[in-house]
């Protein structure tokens, strides 16, 4: 499955034997069982799997929000591993944008102020607006979460993400909540970024039409990697059939 | 830079308004009470210092009967002396136009023809007295104000036998009188003892001491020994019928002084330290929970590359300003407080100026010691927040490992209904939250008991002492020794009922190298008026042998019962005897000796003598019996202990008990600002899961039910938690408040008790009513968006 032993600038991520336990009580959860796999530079890939197969729990680990119970990840050359805390922050704040599947908006700053909170310490953001107009969402910009629908919120949530420009995108099912239409503008957005600055993207969907338009389709089941598909002609957003 | 971060602080403190006011409320408090109180003692100690420093109050005081104005010279000779004045003091009667009973007073000398070098006068209003000049006094002004006399009135006194009308020519306070006590009394009362000053050869002319003194005062050199110069002093004024020299620690005023700040400065430190304590507590739990349901938040900005220490300065700030607030809230209103206590203290201390003084270092500690506990707890918080890994923190609460309760395992369960299952689920699962959150509503009962004990102690003092102790309606004192065969022109006065002999001699009680003076009182073996109390404060015989000591003489002198103390008698032949100690007996105030009146008397080598009485009146005839006392030149003092009573109430119980006040308010604002909040955070821990019952079809009713049922299981077990510290407080403040005059018991009314308890449940009460309300307001539709 490796496609190169050593490591180079192409490979954004890479997996080694992967595992993440969850101990509640006396039950162990085994999330994670052995995931080994890279992530090639400025790939568009989507993760499919079953409720519960470990996806969110594998997004987590190599955006820096969890750590592994056993395992490595390296982002590019560098192994997370070994980032101390400050360095993790940086990682976090430089290189990834996250869409949390809770969508986490802060609840006391407006559509647009939660996008500026993440604009406030990137070094070359878009400015705020520009990335809820990527999202359609311009026109609710100065809404508050409370104000706003599920699938507003989870736009804004997106384009929290998109507004860094990071180097990485982990987005953890961020068209759930979405129609067909809007979904679509969501994707296309995400498409861009994707083409336009060669953002390593990552998306997590339960709707497997979505993975016409990736680089490369992985599949989960039970903590594992079962399959994984090199889609040489990916289509455009616009094409998917909902 | 991080303008969004900023928004959201100024927001979410909005939001939290109601809390954070609760939270500045309680810093306030705190820092109120410790600035209030070191604010009145400070102030007053340094009134003193800048007094006695600037009016030469003297080093060393002594009487004598008689000594030629020579023995001046020998006293300045003493090695350690710079400087002696010696003056003629005596004792006079006064006999006031508009008050039945007489007044007594004191008649010292004024050097003629320049200001005396030791204990000067701060003239108030008029003029000094002119070189010889004859008929004119200055008068004290606590004396003058009580009587409303002014300059130029006349005020008829008898000075040894004779009467005399002298005329106000100056208002005057003295640091020998700060605190002024006449003859005999346990309380200043202004009306009743007057200090006056004349030219010193009108005055020795009308006492028949022309070129003699007797009294001393003198200033000592700076590291002189004060033990040495007392003892040479009595060496010099032996042959003059000296008394035993004293140093200002046992001069009557300013050791009166002296133990009002001491009680002060215990009062000033023990109740303050306690409010900062409990205020800081309070303040670093509500903060370190007010911080930990902002738990998801803070693993989202870590997720989004916050760092910890950006997220640490934005909860920081948020702390800094409800410290800020609060400090500048409670300094305002503890310098506003203390600077009206210290204006009321002066009620019974005669300052001529009041010198405020608040120090910096007092507000720097207290705001510090807040601030501190308000950033502990955050950073606790945030720390506890900002080391999950943010997948974990952004978790809101992983779903709780319910277990089945302890109560439920004791098979209890079948009496709970379901909502109350979940109650007490609540309530065990979070065993170190249940128990700071019941800690946290205790102590700020406890406070209150504290607060509200004062009362309860001094009004218990009281009855002991006047109640159970002395219970005669008025005691006499004789200018001399009198035969016993007195008692019987006493028993025929108008409206005696009853009269017993008092005997007290001056003397030095002395036990290895310990020494006190005091006075011995010889009273009856079984006396019903003037009586004295065993351990459990119940009457007891006087021993028929030896001395009975107070319990605070006895601990002063180290001595216990079969001990034998050295009594140096400091009148007439002063014979120096060896007497053991038969009894400790309990006395909260002053530090009294007494022995059986027969035995006495044979130990001085008298006859059956009394210097005394205690007698009880009919008080319908207080008039007559008044005007007749008045009458007799023979009877030096008379003391009304219902009078008594009501000074000790008025300006001793009153300043205290207006701190008190000023503690309770503070202590129930604190009660009410914890309770609000923790009820309050749980609402906030707790909104969304609430809402989420709400939605499955919970009435209100059963919500709030879930909400406050925790808030009162943690009220209910508060409540014995707060009794048991507020006692354990109350005993170290007895303990700590163990002066020589005044010992305050560790007495606590039930109607304390039930006080605090009230002040609990109504802040409690409110705070449910308040939340209540926005329980109301839980957004069903938004709590289901996944919004908090
Ligand atoms: N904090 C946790 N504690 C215990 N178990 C957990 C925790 N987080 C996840 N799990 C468990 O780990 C497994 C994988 O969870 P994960 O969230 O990665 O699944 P997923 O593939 O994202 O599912 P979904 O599509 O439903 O989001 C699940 O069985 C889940 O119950
Ligand atoms: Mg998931």
């Amino acid at each position: 499955m490796i496609e190169n032993n050593g490591l180079n600038d192409n490979i954004t991520f890479r997996t080694e034997a992967l595992t993440k336990d969850y101990i509640t009580g006396e039950t162990v959860v085994q999330a994670l069982r052995g995931v080994t796999l890279d992530i090639p530079k400025g790939d568009m890939v989507v993760l499919l799997g079953p409720s519960g197969s470990g996806k969110s729990t594998f997004l987590n680990i190599i955006g820096g929000l969890d750590s592994p119970t056993s395992g490595e990840v390296y982002f590019k050359k560098d192994r997370l591993s070994d980032y101390s805390e400050q360095q993790l922050t940086l990682f976090r704040r430089h290189n990834v944008g996250f869409v949390f599947q809770a969508y986490n908006l802060v609840p006391s700053l407006t559509a647009l102020e939660n996008v500026a909170l993440v604009t406030d310490i990137s070094l070359d953001p878009l400015p705020p607006m520009e990335a809820m107009k990527a999202v359609n969402m311009e026109n609710r910009a100065h809404h508050f979460p409370s104000q706003l629908s599920g699938g507003e919120q989870q736009r804004v949530a997106i384009a929290r993400a998109l507004a860094k420009r990071p180097e990485v995108l982990l987005c953890d099912e961020p068209t759930g909540a979405l129609d067909s239409e809007t979904g679509i503008v969501v994707l296309k957005a995400l498409r861009d970024v994707n083409k336009d600055y060669g953002t390593t993207t990552i998306i997590i969907t339960h709707n497997a039409a979505i993975a016409d338009m990736a680089d490369r389709v992985i599949y989960f089941a039970d903590g594992q990697v079962v399959n994984i598909k090199v889609n040489d002609n990916p289509c455009a957003p616009e094409e998917i059939v909902w | 830079m991080m303008e969004a971060l900023n928004k959201k602080l100024v927001r979410d403190l909005w939001n939290i308004k109601g809390q954070m006011l609760a939270i500045i409320m309680v810093m306030a408090c705190g820092i109120a009470t410790f600035i209030m109180s070191f604010g009145v003692s400070d102030s007053l100690t340094l009134s003193r210092d800048v007094y006695y420093d600037r009016y030469q109050f003297a080093d060393v005081f002594a009487q004598l009967k008689r000594a030629p104005y020579g023995v001046r010279q020998q006293i300045l000779e003493i090695p350690g002396v710079s400087a002696v004045e010696v003056r003629v003091v005596f004792g006079v009667t006064i006999q006031v136009d508009n008050m039945v009973e007489p007044a007594s007073g004191k008649l010292i000398s004024l050097p003629d023809g320049r200001t005396p070098l030791l204990n000067n006068l701060y003239l108030r209003s008029g003029r000094m007295i002119l070189p010889d000049e004859q008929g004119a006094i200055l008068c004290s002004e606590a004396f003058a104000t009580a009587h409303g006399f002014t300059l130029g009135d006349r005020i008829s006194m008898v000075i040894n036998g004779h009467k005399r009308s002298l005329s106000i020519v100056g208002i005057v306070l003295s640091p020998e009188y700060v605190y002024s006590l006449g003859p005999g009394a346990m309380f200043p009362d202004d009306k009743r003892f007057g200090v006056f000053w004349m030219s010193q050869r009108s005055l020795e002319a009308a006492v028949d001491m022309n070129g003699a003194f007797n009294d001393v005062a003198i200033r000592q050199d700076r590291g002189s020994n004060t033990a040495v110069i007392k003892q040479e002093l009595d060496i010099v004024l032996k042959p003059y019928g000296g008394l035993v020299a004293y140093a200002r620690d046992e001069q009557m005023s300013n050791w009166f002084v002296q133990n009002e700040l001491d009680q002060l400065r215990v009062m000033g430190l023990f109740a303050p330290v306690i409010f900062l304590a409990v205020a800081a507590f309070l303040i670093n739990v509500v903060m370190t929970r007010q911080v930990a349901t902002q738990r998801v938040q803070i693993g989202m900005l870590k997720a989004v590359g916050y760092s910890n220490g950006e997220i640490s300065r934005h909860y920081l700030k948020m702390v800094l300003m409800v410290v800020v607030v609060g400090s500048i809230v409670g300094i305002a209103a503890g310098v506003w407080l203390g600077a009206g206590m210290t204006n009321m203290y002066t009620d019974f201390f005669h300052f001529p100026i009041l010198q405020f003084s608040f120090s910096a270092e007092v507000m720097i500690f207290s705001v510090l010691f807040c601030t501190l506990a308000a950033v502990i707890g955050t950073l606790i918080a945030i720390g506890q927040a900002a080391t999950l890994p943010p997948a974990e923190a952004m978790r809101p609460e992983s779903p709780l490992q319910f277990r089945r309760t302890l109560l439920e395992r004791m098979g209890l369960e079948k009496y709970f209904s379901p909502l109350f299952r979940i109650v007490i689920r609540h309530v065990e699962r979070r065993p170190v939250r249940t128990l700071l959150s019941t800690l946290g509503v205790g102590l700020s009962m406890s406070i209150l008991i504290f607060a509200l004990f004062m009362e309860d102690s001094i009004t218990y003092l009281m009855e002991v002492q006047f109640d159970m102790a002395q219970r005669q309606d008025l005691s006499l004192g004789f200018t001399h020794p009198r035969a016993i065969s007195a008692l019987e022109e006493i028993r025929l006065m108008p409206g005696v009922i009853k009269v017993e002999p008092l005997r007290r001699v001056a003397v030095l009680l002395k036990s290895e190298h310990y020494a006190k003076r005091s006075s011995i009182l010889g009273i009856r073996p079984n006396p019903d008026l003037h009586r004295i109390l065993d351990r459990d404060l119940r009457a007891a015989r006087v021993p028929a042998q030896g001395l009975a000591l107070s319990s605070k003489l006895a601990e002063v002198l180290h001595v216990r019962r079969g001990d034998l103390v050295t009594v140096e008698v400091l009148e007439d032949r002063r014979p120096i005897l060896k007497i053991r100690v038969a009894e400790i007996v309990e006395e909260f105030i002053g530090l009294n000796a007494f022995m059986d009146i027969d035995q006495l008397n044979r130990h001085l080598n008298e006859g059956p003598v009394i210097t005394g009485a205690s007698i009880m009146v009919d008080p319908l005839w207080n008039g007559p019996l008044y005007q007749k006392i008045k009458e007799i030149p023979a009877i030096a003092s008379m003391n009304i202990l219902r009078k008594a009573r009501e000074i000790f109430r008025e300006v001793m119980g009153e300043n205290l008990l207006k701190m008190v006040a000023i503690n309770v308010v503070f202590a129930s604002l604190i009660s009410f600002g914890v309770i609000y909040n923790t009820a309050r955070i749980a609402l906030s821990e707790r909104g969304r899961e609430l809402a989420s019952l709400r939605v499955l079809g919970l009435t209100r009713g059963e919500v709030a039910y879930i909400l406050f049922g925790e808030m009162t299981i943690i009220i209910l077990m508060a409540i014995p938690v707060g009794l048991f510290i507020g006692y354990m407080m109350v005993l170290g403040m007895a303990q700590s408040m163990d002066t020589e005059l005044f010992r305050l018991p560790a007495m606590v009314d039930k109607d304390t008790y039930g006080l605090s308890v009230i002040v609990v449940v109504l802040s409690a009460v409110l705070s449910f009513y308040l939340v209540w309300r926005q329980v109301e307001n839980i957004d069903l539709v938004s709590a289901q968006k996944g919004v908090e």
